[in-house]
């Protein structure tokens, strides 16, 4: 059964890939949509059995690398964490499968687009079923390389071009802190299989190490660069510059790649590290600290943007920001009940959106949009599902999710505690107004479209609604009845067994009342407000925009770091590069290495050249001054 | 003794070279002479895997070997393989039929005189790998210069003449000092066989001197920087075949040298000159990776790229450590491959286009579908994506360097940022994007041939990412006995103790 959830998908995109041309465009879309259906199938029975029995497994497929104390296996570990992922990644990965079918209708390369898919969906697999380090790399690479070819899918586009360069890129920054953790980690333990290192880690845990000249703990260096990698992979403060634009390639895409899964990689990284993290006060409080930034950078830059995927990457952003705050103050728990609600309603959200966009002829600028909701009943029911799961309003998913891990930070002894919380209640302030706004603008007031009339409107065909609907549910109930299981006092130690380790039992400590209220009060008064300000009365926005320029440019242009990056990054390096090309080899190397041996040559030989005039007089003008020097060295002597 | 297979190896290039070049061929194509060389050389290989296919690896011992007197009471012409040079061998006997095929389709002067010239080729290159004597390995590897000097100088582009010589100048300027160094040894120690040269050692005193004269042959040949700049030159003149050969093979025989001869005679002076190697190394990578980005020439941009991944292997080589040497050897063959791929690939547009200006291109994917699709498991495996061979030679020689040097381990790793830039930029620019210049749109996909020669080169390069171990296994035993017998400094687990 591990095998075939695994190698399904793989299976279906070889078919789709290679032999696409031959079977037609509808038998790849049935293949791999079939494909990747068994397997979320087969995934929930796993799960379930995990569920039930606590089931465990470690399947080891081949090896992979041996060299001397190096011995790296290919594998397929099930736990309570991996069962998690795997759902997760199927499921979503399944109906957004089944959603491109409608969604890329139009496009000439359908059986690519669904290779590329199932190709995504094994390399995440891999990803969250490895029983060590290296796999893990490999599945995480190959992510990122699927979301590279997915970025980029339509070639022709000089600016998808680019996203999907940038994206590879700025993942591989991460990477190199990742690829150094697991040097360190090999150089420790010998070793860089999880079981091992997890179980060696409380005996080295006050053992130092100078890295860089800098004397550290090296469990904290250890915990601190691997979340460099999960920074990178999960779009965090620094590293997030990829995500936005990674909005260029295709919505489903989005949906799948860029807000259900891979980006919740990084999380996931942590949670399965949380034997590690445990002995590192230090870097969970980096973790705090970059996630609570995250998550209020990303929520601050979403109010001012106007592109309906920006918009929501930018709450992906934020969103992951709060997992990574949970998993700060020691609540990986939480932070994995919060990654699996994420997946349902962001999901929604951005195949919603697509189909919105689907209907506005690939318009995403939501000023060029409004008043819709009547043509559009069905998505707009949907989003609003989504966005109320999101905004965490009471019952839905996102409340039972956001609010714990606000609780949570509120009740943890750790230093950032709460400050966190206060920073969580006003970004979950935040996303509500951005939430809202989006909705408001795309559906409410106006029609802004100048281009379409608005009776041309009409909905996305039942292939691309019917998964809507399964991710819709999901939104509203996989909060109340996972609950208990994920986060409950008592149940959360059986079901999370060994795969996630508290050194320290968490607290079970309420809040007091008023803020257990205080974020759904916020959220649920916030929709009022919002209408207010963006379909009432829009002139109070446009006068705070216009008497607060500055810092409008400053949330519109994301806080300057895609300039900041290219002005001491990228620029530099080419000057560099064509510094050293044409000055060092070009003018250094070359003109003193052979070129100046050559030319010295031909000059002492074009020298030598003239005494051989074939004049007597010369030759024996130089034979007599040569016969005097002699003898008067003799005679000297 | 036994049936000589490794003579055979090397003499049977040589036997088809002479056949090719007595047997008149009437008509223009030469068609027996493409025949001939064509069946030499996968009858070589064949030969050469049936002798990796008998090779024990389980031993230390240098196998096969064949010990004959040839100038009495000083040199023995002797022969014999381990674990390392046996694929280094592969690779040779396995890249040179891939060139013949595209000659034949490619080389349109004097096709006769190239396969000659490649057959004799071979013929150095295993001579190379399997000498067994100072004075055999110095012949074999400097008479290899001499093809290489006419391929780049009579079927090379405009600037070829130049070319030629520079290349010439650099790695016989170097030689000189290897010569000296060998005529020093003998008159040290009284031989020049590499077995017997193991047991006796050689005096610390002068082991420094000759390491130098050794490494300045070895790091031209590699080539480190700075003495790298005949290498862009070189290939951008040479005719494909010619980049490929040069590339995957050629430029191996100098770390292979550092593995056999410099670990393997002057241990002591090795360890004394680490910071040196690394010190370069470094330089080689960041240095070159950087100017690569900025090429504007397809043959430059993967010139420069080779150097700066033959300075991941000069690096993992002189970690001494066991996973350093054998990523640096796992590393060597797999950018035998994947540089030997991407030559080809570059020579399929510069037939069709007659350019390797990179700004002249751009489109190709919706033109040449098949070309995106291979081009791309080559950049990846440059660019050491998991799962390509490319990564598992890199990842090895980073862990073996943090085990002696983090600082220096945490530098080359930035290399690696640097090398998916340059090569996913190019390929971009090349494959992606809409087509500006209309005069591309008459390019035909790949033609059968080439997708012949491409998919033998893509099999291996996923095969061994996913499936090291038949590499990293018949390397295992050689390296370990390299690292025992010289007490390099065996790895100290510094936390636990072990």
């Amino acid at each position: 059964m591990e095998y075939l959830i695994l190698f399904l998908p793989l299976l279906g995109s070889i078919i789709s890939g290679f032999f696409g041309r031959n079977i037609g465009d509808k038998a790849c879309q049935i293949i791999t949509c079939s494909m990747v259906s068994i397997s979320a199938l087969l995934s929930i029975i796993i799960f379930s059995k995990v569920i039930i029995s606590g089931y465990e497994n470690n399947v080891i497929v081949a090896t992979w690398i041996s060299s001397g104390s190096l011995d790296v296996n290919w594998s397929i570990k099930i736990d309570a964490l991996s069962s998690v992922m795997l759902v997760v990644v199927t499921l979503v990965s399944s109906l957004v499968h089944i959603y491109s079918v409608g969604y890329m209708s139009h496009d000439p390369h359908k059986p690519r687009f669904m290779a590329y898919l199932s190709l995504f969906t094994f390399a995440m697999l891999t990803l969250v079923t490895s029983d060590n380090f290296l796999q893990l790399f490999f599945g995480w690479e190959g992510v990122g390389l699927c979301s590279y070819f997915l970025i980029g899918f339509w070639y022709k586009k000089e600016s998808a071009n680019a996203a999907a360069i940038k994206a590879f890129l700025v993942n591989r920054v991460g990477d190199f802190g990742f690829a150094l953790g697991i040097f360190l980690i090999f150089y420790v333990f010998g070793t860089v299989n999880y079981d091992e290192v997890f179980r060696l880690i409380p005996t080295i845990t006050d053992q130092k190490i100078n890295f860089l000249s800098i004397e550290t703990n090296i469990v904290d260096l250890i915990c601190l660069l691997l979340f460099v990698g999960a920074m990178g992979k999960s779009a965090q403060f620094l590293l997030h510059t990829w995500l936005p634009d990674a909005m260029e390639g295709p919505t489903p895409v989005s949906a799948l790649i860029h807000a259900a899964t891979m980006v919740t990689a990084g999380v996931f990284l942590v949670v399965r590290c949380s034997p590690i993290y445990e002995y590192s006060q230090l870097a969970l409080s980096v973790i705090t600290l970059i996630g609570m930034t995250t998550a209020f950078f990303a929520a601050t830059v979403a109010l001012v943007q106007t592109d309906i995927k920006k918009i929501i990457a930018y709450s992906t952003c934020s969103q992951l920001g709060y997992m990574f705050f949970a998993a700060g103050v020691g609540a990986y728990n939480v932070a994995m009940f919060h990654l699996f609600t994420h997946a349902f309603f962001k999901a929604l959200l951005f195949l919603g959106s697509g189909s919105v966009i689907h209907s506005f002829k690939d318009e995403q600028d939501i000023n060029q949009m409004g008043g819709v909701w009547k043509k559009l009943p069905y998505t707009y029911v949907l989003m609003i599902i989504g966005t109320l799961a999101l905004t965490g309003f009471p019952l839905l998913s996102g409340y039972y999710s956001k609010d714990a891990i606000i609780e949570f930070a509120f009740v943890s002894e750790t230093k950032f505690g709460i400050y966190a919380a206060s920073i969580g209640v006003l970004t979950a302030l935040l996303t509500s107004i951005y939430s809202w706004r989006l909705i408001f603008k795309t559906f409410h007031g106006n029609y802004n479209n100048k281009k379409l009339g608005i009776e041309t409107m009409h909905e996305s065909p039942i292939i691309m609604m019917a998964p809507l609907i399964v991710l819709a549910v999901g939104a509203i109930f996989a909060g109340m009845f996972f609950k208990e299981l994920f986060i409950g006092y008592e149940t959360t130690y059986n079901f999370w067994g060994n795969s996630i380790k508290f050194l320290e039992t968490l607290s079970t400590d309420h809040p007091p009342k008023w803020f257990i209220y205080l974020t759904p009060t916020l959220v649920i008064l916030s929709i009022p407000l919002s209408y207010y300000l963006f379909v009432k009365n829009t002139k109070i926005v446009d006068d705070i925009v216009s008497t607060n320029q500055p810092i409008y440019t400053f949330l519109q242009k994301k806080w300057f770091f895609d300039e900041l990056y290219d002005q001491i990054f990228v620029k530099p390096s080419k000057k560099c590069g064509l510094f050293l090309w044409k000055k060092i080899d070009g003018l250094v190397i070359d003109r003193f290495g052979p070129d100046g041996i050559s030319s010295l040559i031909k000059n002492f030989s074009l020298k030598a050249v003239k005494f051989q005039s074939g004049f007597i007089y010369q030759y024996a003008f130089i034979m007599l001054l040569g016969f005097s020097i002699l003898l008067t060295l003799l005679i000297v002597k | 003794m036994n049936f000589p297979i490794l003579s055979s190896l090397i003499l049977l290039p040589t036997i088809g070279a002479l056949f090719i070049f007595f047997v008149r061929s009437s008509n223009k194509q030469y068609q027996s002479s493409k025949y001939v060389a064509l069946f030499i050389t996968v009858a070589n290989f064949i030969l050469s895997i049936y002798l990796w296919f008998v090779f024990d690896k389980s031993t230390v011992e240098f196998q096969f070997v064949e010990d004959r007197e040839w100038i009495v009471g000083f040199v023995n012409y002797k022969v014999g393989v381990d674990g390392i040079s046996i694929l280094f061998i592969l690779l040779s006997t396995f890249i040179t039929p891939i060139c013949v095929i595209t000659v034949n389709y490619t080389v349109k002067k004097r096709l006769k005189d190239f396969l000659i010239a490649i057959l004799i080729l071979e013929t150095f290159m295993i001579g190379v790998f399997c000498s067994l004597d100072l004075v055999v390995f110095y012949l074999f590897f400097e008479a290899g210069l001499i093809p290489m000097f006419l391929i780049i100088g009579i079927w090379g582009g405009e600037r070829r003449v130049y070319s030629a010589f520079k290349f010439f100048l650099y790695t016989l300027l170097g030689s000189v000092l290897m010569l000296i160094a060998i005529i020093s040894i003998y008159w040290i120690t009284g031989t020049t066989d590499v077995e017997k040269l193991y047991e006796l050692g050689i005096d610390q005193k002068y082991q420094n001197l000759l390491w130098l004269a050794f490494f300045s042959s070895f790091a031209v040949k590699t080539p480190m920087w700075p003495v790298h700049t005949w290498l862009p030159d070189a290939h951008v003149e040479a005719p494909t075949a010619g980049s490929v050969l040069l590339a995957a093979v050629l430029l191996k025989m100098a770390g292979y040298g550092f593995i056999r001869f410099s670990l393997g005679l002057f241990p002591a002076a090795s360890e004394y000159f680490v910071p040196l190697i690394y010190t370069l190394s470094l330089i080689a990578i960041i240095y070159t990776s950087l100017v690569a980005l900025m090429q504007e020439d397809m043959k430059k941009l993967i010139a420069y790229s080779s150097v700066a991944h033959m300075g991941f292997v000069t690096l993992g080589i002189f970690t001494l450590t066991q996973q350093g040497i054998e990523g640096s050897i796992f590393q060597m063959i797999s950018h035998g491959f994947v540089s030997a791929a991407l030559f080809l690939t570059v020579g399929v547009v510069y037939d069709r286009h007659h350019t390797r200006l990179i700004s002249k291109y751009g489109g190709l994917v919706s033109i040449m579908p098949k070309y995106a699709i291979v081009f791309m498991v080559f950049a990846l495996g440059s660019l050491g994506l998991p799962g390509t061979s490319g990564f598992v030679g890199e990842f090895l020689i980073l862990m073996g360097a943090f085990k002696k040097n983090i600082l220096v381990a945490t530098i080359a790793s930035l290399g690696v940022i640097l090398g998916a830039a340059y090569m996913l930029w190019l390929y971009k620019r090349i494959v992606f994007g809409k087509i500006i210049h209309d005069d591309l749109r008459n390019m035909i996909d790949l033609k059968r041939f080439e997708i012949i020669t491409l998919g033998l080169l893509v099999i291996p390069i996923l095969f061994f990412g996913f499936y090291p171990e038949p590499l990293i296994n018949s390397i295992e035993t050689s390296v370990g006995n390299i690292l025992d017998v010289n007490y390099f400094n065996q790895t100290k687990n510094l936390a636990l103790g072990k």
